[in-house]
């Protein structure tokens, strides 16, 4: 993926808002053509970062760089070479779909000839063949999402931000809306995105964690995994994942807990894999106990012990 | 080329405003039909003329002469007498319950005693609670009065009438002193900085409400632009209304027109602009169409209505509230309008007050702009 230097850079970027600090001495790098993943709770303050690095908000101290463009210093020259879309689809509802499209196009200044081909593209990964003249709110969410990052790139920018970009929207859709921006990745363009869905973010080249404004965990998702190296996540079906829970939580080998779809996930300390003995205590507890057995970690179980670790 | 692509934004701009205005529902009741009944409403209503004040009479005399005297007011259109008692204490129920406003007290023996040189009293009794129209009732009755005894007096000796002077009025510009012809063209004025005013302080937090501003914030799209592009499309609709307005006045309410009907049409495109910097500044300040609608309604439509010699006159206002006045584009504007329909005066007297207004839109324009939220915080 690292075709050389950096496409976007950050260092040390901070923003305040009064008293609070929304971004805190963040320091990151993205490579040309990367989908590079922002992950985190609400507020945790991705949306802040995005918004730096669109030109839309002043950082308070610390610098920014998008296709070697200083953030602070012309935001205007940033706004050139990007892509934006956010989580309401900022697409004019009263207007058709060809409207929509033909507007974004003349406020980015496509030639005719230009306009022509972009409109075919949009049309046709947005799957609007014959609907050009439909009034954009009467289109299905996922749809519009589409149509929506269609007229983000009419001009195709090397740089696209897309903050969470899938709410509200059907797993079809976004796994549909996923396919597109591998699409533009292969193709060279660079893809930052923030997401509160796991499945999402193992799409993504690279992650970054955030926590309370300041970067929590970055790397590859193997990278991110790595974090349980010497440790080990094992899964329990039981009938009742809460009492587990509380019961699993006095044993000496179990770090932490955590309720995954209708199991539990119990993190052991050092290789601790006594698994006879948690299944005697859950038993004792008058629990019924299926299967328990090793998993590999997902960037949930990481997420989870990133955010602990964090908070503790 | 950069001029070109601006223009060229801007032009784009203004087709997707003008498309989104012709889908909303609500455009042809706030553009159309509510500025018109309300002009018909308001130029029905807001009238200071005091007419067929109703009155009560109480005629101790029962004399061919009172009832002659009740007649002539009961003639004018000024009074409608209710009904006669016979004394005065019997007015008071009709005053208290306000089915009469004034009252007429004539003492017995006044029939009597006319002509034979003993001066005769009557009574005139007004409701003075709401003292302005009060005080135009009782000079139309002094008049009357005043007219009635000169007549009895030249019936009997006309040299004696013949000596006293005889004081001609002349009142220029609204010769029959029609409050409607006053009150039309103010209405007019009124109505077009509301009507424009409310609707562009929506047109650019209307955007930042569903998200689409924020979207055109990462565009190369200018401040500039923005507002001109969001300008045009609604001064295109404030015209719409200005025909709409001057032609209930002139065609339905008949409000004569002295003067340049192309100098109103301009002076108040110049009006227009100042309507719409305004409402558009709001849409700056707000970030919900609710707020916006609250702060150009509260914040400077209603200062504007009292403010602006439309309810009240200026020169009655105490100093400091007078130099608040000219702060108000309607002030200028309400000059503007009622001079040229009612007096027929040109620029040469009005310019005063087209430069106040080019300089007011001008300089609310330049703050739109400087406040709109292109801006990076």
């Amino acid at each position: 993926m690292n075709t050389g230097a950096d496409t976007i850079t950050v260092d040390r970027l901070t923003r305040r808002f009064g008293d609070f600090v929304a971004v805190d001495d963040l320091s990151f790098g993205v490579h040309q053509g990367e989908i590079f993943g922002f992950l985190g709770a609400n507020g945790a303050g991705k949306s802040t970062t995005i918004r730096m690095l669109c030109g839309l908000l002043l950082p308070t101290s610390g610098t920014a760089t998008v296709g070697g463009v200083d953030v602070r210093r012309d935001p205007e020259g940033v706004k050139r070479r990007i892509g934006y879309m956010s989580q309401k689809f900022s697409l004019y509802e009263q207007l058709t779909v060809d409207e929509n499209i033909r507007f974004f196009a003349g406020i980015y200044g496509l030639s005719r000839a230009k306009f022509e081909e972009r409109h075919r593209f949009v049309i046709e990964m947005a799957g609007l063949e014959g609907r050009g003249r439909s009034l954009t709110r009467d289109l299905p969410g996922g749809v519009r999402q589409r149509l929506a990052l269609g007229c983000a790139i009419l001009h195709e920018p090397p740089i696209v931000f897309l903050d969470e970009p899938t709410g509200g929207v059907d797993p079809l859709s976004r796994r549909r809306f996923w396919r597109l921006i591998d699409t533009l990745s292969a193709q060279g363009v660079t893809v930052l995105v923030t997401t509160h869905y796991m499945d999402e973010a193992e799409h993504c080249h690279r992650i970054a964690i955030m926590h309370a404004g300041r970067l929590a965990a970055l790397g590859t998702t193997s990278e991110l995994k790595g974090l349980f190296r010497g440790r080990s996540i094992v899964e329990i079906d039981t009938g009742n994942p809460v009492m587990a829970m509380r019961v699993l939580q006095d044993a000496p080998a179990v770090e932490k807990t955590s309720v995954f779809g209708t199991a539990v996930h119990a993190v052991l300390r050092h290789g601790d894999d006594d698994l006879a003995e948690l299944r005697q205590r859950l038993t004792a507890a008058g629990l019924t106990v299926g299967a328990i057995a090793p998993v590999e970690p997902s960037l949930e179980d990481v997420f989870l012990d990133v955010m602990d670790r964090r908070a503790s | 080329m950069r001029m070109r692509a601006a223009v060229r934004r801007t032009l784009v701009l203004m087709w997707k405003e003008l498309l989104e205005l012709k889908r909303d529902p609500r455009l042809l009741n706030i553009v159309i039909l509510a500025p018109v009944l309300q002009l018909l409403m308001l130029g029905y209503a807001a009238t200071t003329d005091v007419r067929n004040v109703p009155m009560v009479v109480a005629d101790a005399d029962r004399s061919v002469a009172s009832r002659q005297l009740i007649d002539r007011f009961n003639d004018s259109p000024y009074f409608t007498v209710t009904h006669v008692v016979t004394t005065v204490d019997q007015v008071d129920p009709d005053l208290t319950k306000g089915t009469a406003w004034m009252a007429l007290s004539i003492p017995a023996g006044y029939g009597n005693h006319l002509g034979t040189g003993v001066p005769q009293t009557v009574q005139v009794i007004a409701d003075g609670s709401d003292s302005n129209s009060a005080t135009i009732a009782l000079g139309n009755a002094t008049a009357l009065l005043a007219g009635y005894t000169k007549q009895l007096v030249a019936a009997r000796s006309p040299a004696a009438a013949a000596a006293g002077f005889d004081a001609r009025i002349r009142i220029w510009f609204n010769p029959r002193l029609e409050s409607r012809d006053f009150m039309v063209p103010g209405v007019l004025a009124l109505l077009l900085v509301v009507v424009t005013a409310i609707m562009s302080s929506m047109a650019i937090v209307r955007e930042r409400e569903i998200g689409t501003l924020e979207q055109l914030n990462v565009t190369p799209i200018g401040r500039g632009e923005l507002i001109v592009g969001k300008l045009v499309p609604y001064a295109v609709l404030g015209l719409v209304d200005v025909v709409l307005v001057i032609a209930v006045a002139l065609l339905w309410f008949q409000v004569p027109l002295r003067g340049s009907l192309a100098l109103l049409f301009v002076l108040t495109l110049v009006y227009l602009l100042t309507a719409l910097g305004l409402g558009l500044f709001v849409s700056t300040v707000s970030d919900t169409q609710q707020q916006a609608m609250m702060t150009a309604m509260f914040f400077f439509l209603m200062p504007m209505i009292y403010l602006s010699g439309f309810v009240f006159p200026i020169a009655n206002m105490p100093r400091v509230i007078q130099w608040l006045t000219y702060l108000i584009p309607l002030r200028y504007y309400l000059v503007i309008v009622r001079g040229i329909f009612l007096k027929g005066v040109g620029l040469e007297a009005l310019w005063p007050q087209a430069a106040a207004l080019a300089v007011w839109g001008t300089a609310i324009l330049g703050l739109a702009v400087a406040r709109s939220t292109k801006r990076v915080r």
